[in-house]
């Protein structure tokens, strides 16, 4: 009888007596004030002293960033900004934003072709917009992909539709690290599917060659994959056939991305009931069936949480290739503050590239968390 | 088993199955699936390795690990160890090594104390603590930590010249040199104090646990603190003491362009620290919080209905639980830290991968060089996650 | 709903009358926000009396005897507890939860400690026992709720009705003068909730004082002294088993016991 729901009171009885008021200062606002921030001495202090810190660093930021800032000078003369820098009431020199912010986001692309990278943006947002709305989950969004990307494609390089050609050295800024992530992600996914079936294979020698493969990779830096593209590749085509340094850079980050998203995959087929794998060979299904119609189709669905996670980390990770100098956000940033005219801004040039790559990966982390929440739920009911 | 094995019914072993060589059979598609699969491999191995052989030809470029004995000729800055430029190869590697693990070990040390700091803030009741520590965690984690260390590595280099170095205490100073704290005087006495103090510790230690015993026996409480105090403070004064009590201290002082004497901490060393401890503390952070959040409040309801004190509760039944699912993700934090500590090379810190990429430029042994950075992070990822693993089947939950 | 007892015959009570009552709650208020979960909540447990609380969920009946031991702190009116006055002061809680056993509805079994690691925890933290001492206690106890095989398996590896008696071997290992039952067979498969009763039928035979959240009325026709209802925060009404089920004086008990025994 412990079942019996039993939500409300005993129904079809009077209401009991007019509810009292609890104690003072056990609600509203002023309760809520002693609750969260001084409900003891030492929670006041701590609050106190929070309270103090935030203000003032606050001011301070305020003052530099905006009241005491500098917006924009005349023809690179950048001597009001340095005066600024040693003042006792510093400000920040927005100036080498407004002059640079065409060159940090498109890198050396001709200037006049600007808007080209700018609508490459706006698509591979749009992309990630449309991809992670869950009525779109279809396959035809694969087809919505590959004409994305292939519009992408033309518009970068031109040389058609009456575009000028733009060789791919001269590209540059934010559509690189775009093009890194999001090419590293459409290939290092399938790349990942097929090693996590792999390390879960009967077969003793697949098994081996994929687990070899995870470890490796996940037990090297990124970095040291990036120089082997940079100074090893080559080595390894034969003589006359070069491939060129974008590319390079973007196999090793295929590579790394596939071995860490492989890890995450892996977690969603373990975590798939044992009688789910039972049940589809039960039909009769073959392997390549019965991963691709059963299991693939409810483990994805499983990690998409963790997989967008790892994509955020992969995301930032695009950043790295400055090491080996191709030309992504970070390194026309930095490019941006070597002229001498503005050499020593690089502060602030990094502030305004840390609050794009926030708002990409925040959304996408919002967004991930949401997502988890809403299966959670689903797994609940 | 001996009773079955007296049963002849038990001895009966399953029919051997019969491999007929048809693509019908499982066995035979699994075998050849394994040998075209490892085939193609190998082949594309072989091929890639002849391309090469080829190409190095061509180049005349040496080949093998024999550039380890020549002179480097390359100046490190930071080295634990003695180095000159006319040190070989293989020597500025170790140096190069070394510094990857003085940044790696003390990077895991404060991102280990921050994030717990941290995570624990996070689940504060105060409103605004929590607040600060949520935003914290937001904002670090969703920037690259390359910009990050591009950034501290700006801040630093744009602090005043040594003349007009900041001074926050006296003897301590901040420039675009670096840090400059006062350090001691080294001396026998120092060293016999830091002797006394891991013996203290091992004392300490010791003495818990057997005091732990007796309580176990006839379960009357020992207070542990009056010894470890003896044993931490006491032994290490008394070894000072009698080691001559040096008391020299050396004062860093200006001379000329820069600082003289006292302990350096240079702008690049600084710079990579405190980006990768702020940026993993933002990580572990999370992975504590989970862990606390993970042992529910019945636990902490049944361990204090039971009558056991809040310190008790925590020490014996929600640490050891949290723990549990603190370690793993914690682990691969630590080799995350690691392996992001080879983003030095882009802020002049002189590590294994930065010391390996001028090797490599400087010899033209690109394959040797790439060999080498990968070889030793293998190494130490995998100590490193072997001691995790034997850890964490030490604390493992039995579960049915 | 006493299918899962043998017999209906009562117990005989143990009440002492001439001690200072046990359990002292008087015109206890608490809130949630603004919501009022116990209203002027009066209620007096003799030395050896049994006590069963019921009434729908949200009634405020877990609420009250998670104050008795102070998992939840009330704000007006006072609670007594053995003698010692529930207030701020650390050593009176301290005193009071060393006397005061509580069962919870989902065992709250430590997972990392053995069975009997289980039972020792606070003898040896709390009593100050020496270890062999507080094993012989814990299996003494653990005989007592009829599973010592289990004494050094993990919980997880038990059963529900198994970790629920273990949960109860763990309380009187503090020996404690009063237990609370907060609804301890809410979680459990029908045919592991007689194990559990028979094993608080055997604390009521001797004489424990006892307090319980349940709904199990087979339990309470067989060991209750006193059943108190409660509804909307309020105890409504209080009597002797027999005549509170059988003559209700209150339309709302009168609902809540007809929609019990609807559920079955």
């Amino acid at each position: 009888m412990s079942d019996i729901p039993l939500n409300t009171s005993v129904a079809g009885v009077p209401e009991a007596a007019a509810p009292r008021q609890p104690p003072a200062l056990t609600t509203g606002p002023a309760a809520w004030l002693r609750a969260n921030l001084f409900s003891s001495w030492l929670n006041t202090a701590m609050t106190l002293v929070l309270a103090y810190f935030i203000v003032r660093y606050a001011i301070s930021f305020v003052d530099w960033a905006f009241v005491n800032a500098i917006w924009s000078v005349p023809n690179n003369q950048t001597a009001a900004c340095r005066a600024l820098k040693t003042s006792p009431n510093p400000g920040a020199c927005w100036a080498v934003i407004t002059e640079k912010h065409r060159f940090i986001l498109f890198g050396t692309y001709p200037y006049e072709e600007h808007w080209r990278p700018a609508v490459v943006c706006v698509l591979f947002t749009a992309l990630y917009v449309v991809s992670a709305m869950r009525r779109f989950w279809r396959w035809e969004l694969a087809v919505v992909w590959a004409v994305t990307l292939v519009a992408i494609g033309i518009l970068m390089w031109g040389g058609v539709f009456g575009l000028s050609y733009v060789p791919q050295e001269r590209w540059g800024g934010l559509p690189i690290t775009l093009i890194l992530a999001t090419f590293g992600l459409a290939f290092a996914f399938p790349l990942a599917i097929l090693v996590a079936l792999g390390r879960r294979s009967s077969m003793p020698a697949i098994r081996v060659l994929c687990i070899a493969y995870v470890e490796l990779i996940r037990g090297v830096p990124l970095i040291s994959l990036l120089f082997m593209a940079s100074v090893m590749f080559p080595l390894f085509l034969p003589e006359g056939i070069n491939i060129d340094k974008l590319l390079r850079a973007q196999v090793a980050v295929i590579l790394f991305a596939g071995a860490y998203l492989a890890e995450v995959v892996r977690g969603g087929l373990q975590a798939l009931p044992k009688g789910q794998y039972e049940a589809a060979e039960a039909l009769g299904l073959s392997y390549w069936q019965k991963t691709g119609f059963i299991i693939l189709p409810q483990a994805l669905r499983l990690v998409i949480p963790p997989l967008v996670n790892t994509f955020i980390g992969f995301f930032k990770d695009t950043s790295l290739v400055l090491i080996i100098g191709i030309f992504d956000l970070l390194t026309a940033g930095k490019t941006a503050v070597v002229e001498p005219a503005w050499q020593g801004f690089g502060v602030e040039v990094y502030i305004a590239i840390s609050v794009i790559y926030f708002v990409y990966c925040f959304a996408m982390s919002r967004y991930s968390q949401n997502l988890e929440a809403e299966l959670n739920r689903h797994r609940v009911r | 088993m001996s009773q079955s094995a007296a049963d002849p019914r038990h001895l009966r072993t399953p029919p051997k199955r019969q491999l007929r060589l048809s693509w019908a059979d499982e066995r035979i598609r699994a075998i050849v699936w394994q040998v075209l699969i490892v085939g193609a491999v190998v082949g594309i191995v072989w091929w890639l390795v002849r391309n090469t052989q080829h190409n190095l030809e061509v180049r005349r470029i040496a080949t093998g690990f024999g550039f380890l004995q020549r002179e480097a000729g390359l100046p490190i800055g930071e080295h634990l160890i003695e180095y000159t430029p006319a040190s070989t190869y293989l020597r500025a590697l170790t140096v190069g090594v070394l510094n990857t693990l003085k940044v790696a070990v003390i990077g895991i040390v404060l991102a280990t104390v921050l994030g717990t700091v941290i995570g624990i803030a996070r689940l504060s009741k105060n409103w605004l603590l929590a607040k600060v520590s949520a935003v914290y965690v937001e904002v670090i984690r969703d920037v690259p930590l390359l910009l990050q260390l591009l950034f501290w590595y700006t801040i630093l280099q744009g602090l005043p010249a040594p003349r007009q170095a900041l001074n926050p205490v006296a003897g301590v100073f901040l420039s675009n040199r670096g840090l400059r704290l006062p350090f001691l005087d080294w001396e026998a006495g120092h060293s016999w104090a830091l002797l006394a103090f891991v013996a203290g510790c091992f004392a300490t230690w010791f003495y818990a646990r057997t005091m732990r015993r007796r309580r176990m026996q006839d379960g009357q409480p020992r207070p542990i603190w009056p010894a470890a105090l003896g044993f931490l403070i006491g032994l290490p004064v008394v070894a000072w003491w009698l080691g001559g009590a040096p008391t020299g201290v050396e004062w860093p002082a200006l001379r000329g362009f820069n600082f003289q004497g006292g302990m350096t901490i240079s702008p690049e060393y600084f710079a990579l620290l405190i980006g990768l401890t702020t940026y993993t503390a933002g990580f572990i952070a999370e992975i504590v919080r989970a862990g606390i959040l993970a042992v529910s409040q019945g636990q902490w309801e049944a361990a204090q209905a039971l009558g056991l004190r809040p310190g008790t509760v925590l020490r014996q039944v929600v640490l050891p639980q949290a723990l549990r699912v603190i370690v793993p993700p914690m682990t691969s934090q630590y080799l995350n830290l690691t392996k992001n500590s080879s983003l030095a090379v882009a802020i002049g810190y002189q590590d294994i991968v930065s010391i390996a990429n001028t090797t490599l430029n400087q010899t033209g042994q690109a394959i040797e060089g790439i060999a080498i950075i990968m070889l030793v992070y293998l190494t130490i990822s995998l100590s490193i996650s072997l001691f995790m693993n034997w850890y964490n089947s030490r604390i493992a939950l039995v579960e049915r | 709903m006493s299918a899962a007892l043998d017999t209906d015959t009562h117990i005989a009570s143990s009440i002492r009358t001439d001690a200072p009552p046990a359990i002292l709650l008087d015109r206890v208020n608490k809130w949630y926000g603004s919501m009022h979960v116990l209203r002027d909540v009066s209620l007096q447990v003799a030395t050896g009396e049994r006590v069963v609380v019921c009434g729908p969920s949200g009634s405020g009946k877990s609420t009250m005897i998670r104050c008795i031991n102070r998992l939840e702190q009330h704000q007006e009116g006072r609670i007594v507890v053995d003698g010692h006055e529930l207030a701020d002061d650390v050593r009176a809680l301290d005193a009071i939860r060393r006397e005061v056993g509580m069962v919870f509805q989902s065992f709250n079994l430590f997972p990392h400690l053995t069975i009997l690691e289980n039972c020792t925890l606070a003898p040896i933290w709390v009593r100050r026992m020496p270890k062999r001492e507080a094993e012989e206690l814990a299996m003494h106890y653990l005989t007592r709720v009829k599973i010592p095989d289990q004494a050094l398996k993990y919980p997880g590896q038990l059963s529900g009705g198994q970790q629920q008696r273990v949960a109860i071997a763990r309380a009187l290992c503090m020996k404690p003068k009063i237990m609370l039952f907060d609804e301890p067979t809410s979680a459990l498969d029908p045919e592991m909730i007689k194990e559990v009763l028979d094993t608080m039928v055997g604390l009521a035979e001797d004489g424990m004082t006892m307090i319980c959240v349940t709904h199990e009325m087979g339990f309470a026709r067989q060991v209750a002294d006193r059943v108190v209802f409660m509804d909307r925060g309020e105890v409504v009404e209080q009597g002797a088993p027999e005549q509170l089920f059988s003559n209700p004086s209150t339309e709302r008990l009168k609902t809540f016991l007809s929609q019990i025994l609807r559920g079955h």
